[in-house]
């Protein structure tokens, strides 16, 4: 479904991504890790439309969307999160949704219906008529969620969506995920928490420095020692190695 | 809108269309009352409320603050003056027109803006830039006859939209304020105007979730532009004499600005609100002014009033004098 | 085409003016370096200052470049006090907030004046203004001239000030780093306030500097947004630099554009230039990076 090759993007002379490639298949949720500073808001950004590539591809179930407009790319059907969360502040929950559930409908009963049936998928059914404004974190992430969720997208990138929660709020983030996942919606999360990424992801790409180090299912990534090295640093794997039986 | 602010809305529309007959019975009754002179005032109130509503709608939904609105007054006022003087045309149909170019001028200076991502601050000072290019072309260009104005023939029938009785005039500008209030609450009921609201919420995240939101600015601006020229086309129409000061001074910017500032930006009704607030002050000014003889000179005062006024909303009471009616919302977002 | 020598008189009358604007600007992106706060008031209070000007000659006898440490002073305590009563307690909200408040102050301050001094322009006659300086085939008025020379002195000390003494050093942090200024001890609040005094300042000295040629009357406040404004976002928000070369280039605009155009049509070369840099490179010749 997604298909990124050798995608590059510098900022003043940084590479922040260095040519990383990376797959989605349709109805997978792969996972992207890696230490701070490693370039994965970046790669999301220009995967998503919010930066243009300087180098590379980004293919959407074939046609090549590489630095469309977000809003393009959104009618397409790929809708990104963001890490931290940008709610409209001054309006309601069910607001909030709607006008995002008005980009596969322009009748303000679907809409609105939409939004509540999606409000309580991810678990604010009860919270609709709260402002944006006053949502909590778990909240907040929530509305995230459900807001990009209310776009009808087939491919769904969240950026660190349990970036902020506590051990209740992630496993029931998770859970939500799952049944996004299974309603027919592909999904690809950059996260730290490792507990999502272990109990989510069927795959898993690792990058470090702008460059994916490391492709695999979460148990084969754990016991990369380049993997370790990149979040542990250099000599990290061995010394570890070494206390292991 | 709930049921108890319709109501609300509909009583007030009838006594809006009752207000200059009764006032005229009154004076008839032997009230020491000015009737012709009451029905102006509130021809004023409904028409700044049109005008108003016009900056409301880019300003106050979409949160494209403009300093410059003036720009699409004095459009309207121009077009409506040049169509009718030079060219002869009936005002019926010249209106319209000048509304439509409005529109254009909207869309142009939209198109401009936004296509150079101006926001906040800098899309504020852009349009004023621009009311300016306006006034010194207006005071430049021959066929607006410069400083001179233009005049219009004045030829008292309906058929030319002038009338004899202000009743008529008073009408008109009802029927353009309800339009107004119309255009606003169907924003606040259709894809469009959510999507404003969104962009104006946080333009970034509104893009992130499939909202073309330069294609929505331009939209919005446009349908200001038309509005803010048909109020212009219908002041002319009263006055039937435009100039570069009264088309495109900067005082009517501050006033399409401040009466939905003051009344509640972003709310229906808030520009009517604002315009009552105004006009009311406006009247107390002139009051004071009639009682104490050193001040000869009124407008200067409310002009103080209202740029204390600004201040003063602004800093405590942002949302303007609607939030004091309907429920009262907590902001607690603070934008570093 | 006119004259080369009508052309060299035009652009050196500009740059002479120019000098001013310098002075103008330079307060002006002072307060938006610091404060990030975009002084909409800035035209209004020079149009207030020169009315002082204008009073001190009139009613005491103060001829204006004698004034000038007295009305630069007297701006640099309107300015200190308006930030702490007023604009210093609602800075941090929104940007279009405080440009929204500065409005408000702009508009009340212009019909203050309209009200107190009424419509018309008022002017300063000085013994000396009818001196002429012949530069080339220009010939100059003297007053110009050493407004203009002051005008740059000013500047200079200014800069000075900025580059080498404590409170210079300390308005260099608050601008650069707001957070860290007041971990090391800063006093924030005070350093905005006297930024937007001398700010302020900067404007009494141009108003002594402009009466000798020039008129006052309710109305010039606008002019002067426009030329202030224009002058710093084309020579970029926040640069001193950019405000030195962009009050030159606008002097220089606004002269030729009288030349050549008119007297009114000259008027829209600022508007257009500002209209054109905020669409073509809204950072200016001179400022960072958005």
């Amino acid at each position: 479904m997604l298909e990124v090759r050798n995608l590059s993007k510098a900022f003043s002379g940084l590479k922040a991504v260095d040519g990383a490639s990376l797959d989605v298949r349709a109805g997978e949720i792969v996972a992207l890790i890696g230490p701070n500073g490693a370039g994965k808001t970046t790669l999301f950004a220009a995967i998503a439309g919010f930066q243009r590539p300087d180098a590379g591809t980004v293919r959407f179930d074939g046609a090549d969307i590489t630095g469309l407009a977000p809003h393009r790319i959104c009618a397409a059907g790929m809708v990104r999160t963001f890490q931290i969360t940008q709610p409209f502040a001054k309006i309601s929950v069910r607001e909030n949704i709607m006008v995002c559930a008005y980009a596969r409908t322009a009748d303000r009963t679907a809409a609105s219906g939409r939004a509540e049936a999606i409000a309580r998928q991810v678990g604010m059914g009860r919270q609709l008529d709260q402002l944006g404004a006053d949502l909590t974190v778990a909240g907040r992430k929530r509305l995230e969620l459900a807001r990009a969720l209310a776009t009808g997208p087939r491919l769904l990138l969240l950026d660190e969506v349990m970036a902020g929660l506590n051990p209740t709020e992630i496993t029931e983030i998770v859970d939500v995920i799952r049944t996004i996942r299974t309603s027919g919606v592909t999904i690809l999360l950059i996260e730290h928490v490792m507990q999502a990424v272990t109990s989510l992801a069927e795959r898993v790409y690792v990058l470090n420095q702008g460059r994916v180090i490391a492709e695999g299912t979460p148990a084969a990534i754990a016991a990369d020692p380049g993997v370790v090295e990149a979040y542990l640093g250099h000599g990290a794997a061995a010394r570890l190695g070494g206390q292991h039986a | 809108m709930s049921r108890r602010g319709l109501g609300f809305a509909m009583g007030g529309l009838v006594l809006a269309i009752l207000y200059p007959l009764l006032v005229r019975a009154a004076g008839a009754a032997g009230l020491p009352i000015a009737p012709n002179y009451l029905i102006n005032v509130g021809m004023l109130v409904c028409f700044t409320a049109f005008i108003g509503q016009s900056w409301n709608i880019a300003g106050g939904f979409a949160g494209l603050m403009s300093f410059g609105h003036v720009v699409f007054f004095g459009t309207g006022a121009y077009g409506m003056a040049i169509l009718q003087a030079t060219y002869g045309w009936n005002p019926w149909l010249a209106w319209p027109v000048a509304a439509a170019l409005g529109g254009g001028v909207g869309w142009l200076i939209g198109a401009l803006a936004f296509r150079a991502g101006l926001r906040g601050s800098y899309f504020a000072l852009i349009t004023l830039a621009f009311a300016e290019v306006f006034r010194i072309l207006a005071n430049s260009v021959p066929f607006t006859r410069g400083g001179l104005g233009l005049l219009i023939k004045a030829d008292t029938r309906p058929a030319n939209l002038q009338f004899r009785d202000p009743i008529w005039l008073y009408y008109l500008a009802l029927l353009l304020c309800v339009a107004a209030l119309l255009i606003a609450w169907q924003l606040t009921r259709t894809r469009f105007g959510a999507r404003l609201v969104a962009i104006r919420e946080n333009e970034d995240a509104a893009r992130a979730l499939g909202i073309d939101v330069y294609t929505e600015k331009v939209k919005v601006l446009a349908l200001s532009g038309a509005m803010g020229a048909a109020g212009g086309a219908f002041y002319i129409q009263k006055y039937l004499y435009v100039d570069p000061w009264i088309a495109f001074g900067v005082d009517k910017s501050v006033e399409m600005l401040l009466v939905s500032m003051v009344g509640g930006a972003g709310t229906i009704f808030g520009p009517l609100i604002g315009a009552g607030a105004l006009t009311a002050i406006n009247e107390v000014t002139r009051m004071l002014a009639s009682v104490v003889p050193a001040l000869k000179n009124v407008q200067p005062l409310s002009l103080i009033v209202y740029g204390a006024m600004l201040v003063l909303i602004v800093a405590r009471l942002p949302d303007g004098l609607a939030s004091l009616f309907g429920r009262r919302r907590r902001r607690e977002v603070e934008r570093a | 085409m006119p004259d080369p020598a009508i052309i060299l008189a035009g652009v050196l009358n500009g740059l002479l003016a120019g000098g001013i604007y310098v002075l103008v600007a330079v307060g002006l992106t002072l307060i938006y370096g610091v404060l990030h706060i975009i002084n909409f008031a800035h035209g209004s209070l020079l149009m207030l200052a020169m009315y002082g000007v204008f009073f001190l000659w009139r009613l005491l006898g103060i001829d204006p470049y004698v004034a000038l440490p007295i009305v630069i002073a007297g701006s640099f305590a309107f300015g200190y006090v308006l930030y702490r009563g007023l604009i210093g307690r609602f800075s941090h909200g929104r940007d279009e907030n405080i440009l929204l408040i500065t409005l408000g102050l702009a508009i009340v301050f212009d019909n203050v004046a309209l009200l107190l001094f009424t419509g018309d322009t008022q002017t300063i006659d000085v013994t000396y203004a009818g001196t002429i300086v012949q530069v080339g085939a220009a010939f100059l008025p003297l007053p110009k001239i050493i407004s203009f020379l002051a005008a740059i002195l000013l500047c200079g000390v200014l800069g000075l000030v900025m580059a080498r003494s404590q409170l210079g050093k300390a308005i260099r942090a608050v601008a650069h780093e707001r957070q860290g200024a007041r971990l090391v001890g800063i006093d924030v609040e005070q350093v905005f306030a006297i930024s937007y005094g001398i700010g302020i300042a900067c404007l009494g000295a141009a108003a002594c500097l402009l009466m000798p040629t020039f008129y006052v009357s309710p109305t010039s406040g606008h002019a002067f947004v426009l030329i202030a404004f224009t002058t710093v976002v084309l020579g970029g928000m926040g640069s001193f630099v950019g405000a030195a070369v962009g009050g030159l280039i606008i002097g220089v605009t606004e002269s030729l554009g009288g030349l050549l155009l008119g007297e009114q049509l000259g008027q829209i070369g600022i508007s257009l230039i500002f209209i054109l840099i905020l669409l073509l490179r809204p950072t200016g010749l001179f400022g960072a990076g958005r």
